[in-house]
């Protein structure tokens, strides 16, 4: 368990760093690279407000950012008698709830394993998202231009082995490549921003009839 | 401006982690939003990483970029991991660019 809790936290130190050179190469201030996550502390939200900040559309910035997060509510509903009863935990705990975290901590059996878990991941994944922003920010004040090193393809790459896990369901698939087949095709005509969100018309896609055969993942 | 973005997002993730752990005992989801929730968020990325693969302020993005994030891409597929996604993406990238590829 300690094993799959440093794994799990270096790697999310990685994914922070990719994130601090990513946001500074964007063009953001380092304190609000640095602020975003300590604050926010939600990887997927922070790439997405970066990339419509960069863009210039804030309001989408924050809209689309809170969109994605809206998944901590039905987390926070499974992980209830996880955080107890104690306030000083229930609003701590809360802020160390991911994605991950959320993962290992419900994967438990019993309530106090669930406990155990939830802490020893959530802790250690908060300082390494916190130190890999540091350090991937330090690094890329020190490379200078970032478009010759590829930093433009690292991030959608690193977007899309984010998102991987979620399309291995046939339906989510089938939705979020809607949804971005018509982001794509938006780009050109509408302002920026906007794009991101109009490709939640791709969940339309569930009200078609379903296929016959449902492919088998 | 940026200040305040941040702190709405900052305020608004942290209501909703707050509000499931406050609020167990008297809401329950509809079984269809607790669906469409994790699929709205896997649109949102999906799109996000289309349009930042593809384009460029509107315009399309050349090519060194779109085969960097397709080299990223397929390793991602073959479960590599995220190190070597990003570093081969930004690699295949910058290699192009240096042979004179847009």
């Amino acid at each position: 368990m300690l094993r799959d809790a440093a794994a799990i936290a270096l790697a999310c130190g990685v994914v922070g760093a990719s994130f601090g050179a990513v946001a500074l190469a964007a063009g953001l201030p380092i304190p609000a690279i640095v602020a975003m996550s300590t604050l926010v502390f939600a990887g997927g939200s922070q790439f997405m407000a970066v990339g419509l900040i960069a863009a210039g559309s804030p309001l989408a910035a924050v809209f689309a950012g809170l969109l994605l997060n809206a998944r901590h509510l039905p987390f926070g509903l499974a992980l209830g008698d996880t955080l107890g009863q104690r306030w000083r935990d229930r609003l701590l705990g809360s802020h160390l709830m991911t994605d991950e975290s959320t993962a290992f901590a419900l994967a438990q059996p019993d309530p106090a394993g669930r406990r155990r878990v939830f802490w020893l991941t959530g802790i250690p994944i908060f300082l390494a998202w916190n130190i890999g922003t540091v350090l991937g920010v330090l690094l890329a004040t020190r490379v200078g231009d970032p478009t010759r090193l590829g930093v433009d393809a690292a991030f959608p790459a690193g977007l899309l082995a984010l998102l991987l896990p979620s399309l291995r369901s046939a339906e989510t698939r089938r939705v979020a490549l809607v949804g971005a087949a018509v982001a794509l095709v938006a780009t050109p005509l509408l302002p920026a921003g906007l794009p991101v969100l109009l490709a939640l018309a791709g969940l339309g896609v569930l009200l078609l009839p379903r296929p016959r055969r449902e492919p088998a993942c | 401006m940026l200040i305040a973005v941040i702190l709405a997002l900052a305020l608004g993730t942290y209501a909703f982690r707050l509000a499931g752990v406050v609020l167990r005992d008297r809401l329950v989801l509809p079984d269809e939003v607790s669906r469409l929730l994790p699929m709205a968020a896997a649109t949102l990325l999906a799109a996000l990483a289309a349009t930042a693969a593809l384009t460029e302020a509107g315009a399309f993005a050349g090519v060194a970029r779109p085969v960097g994030v397709l080299v990223g891409a397929v390793l991602a597929w073959r479960r590599a991991p995220f190190v070597v996604v990003v570093v081969a993406a930004a690699g295949t990238a910058a290699l192009l660019r240096l042979l004179g590829v847009p």
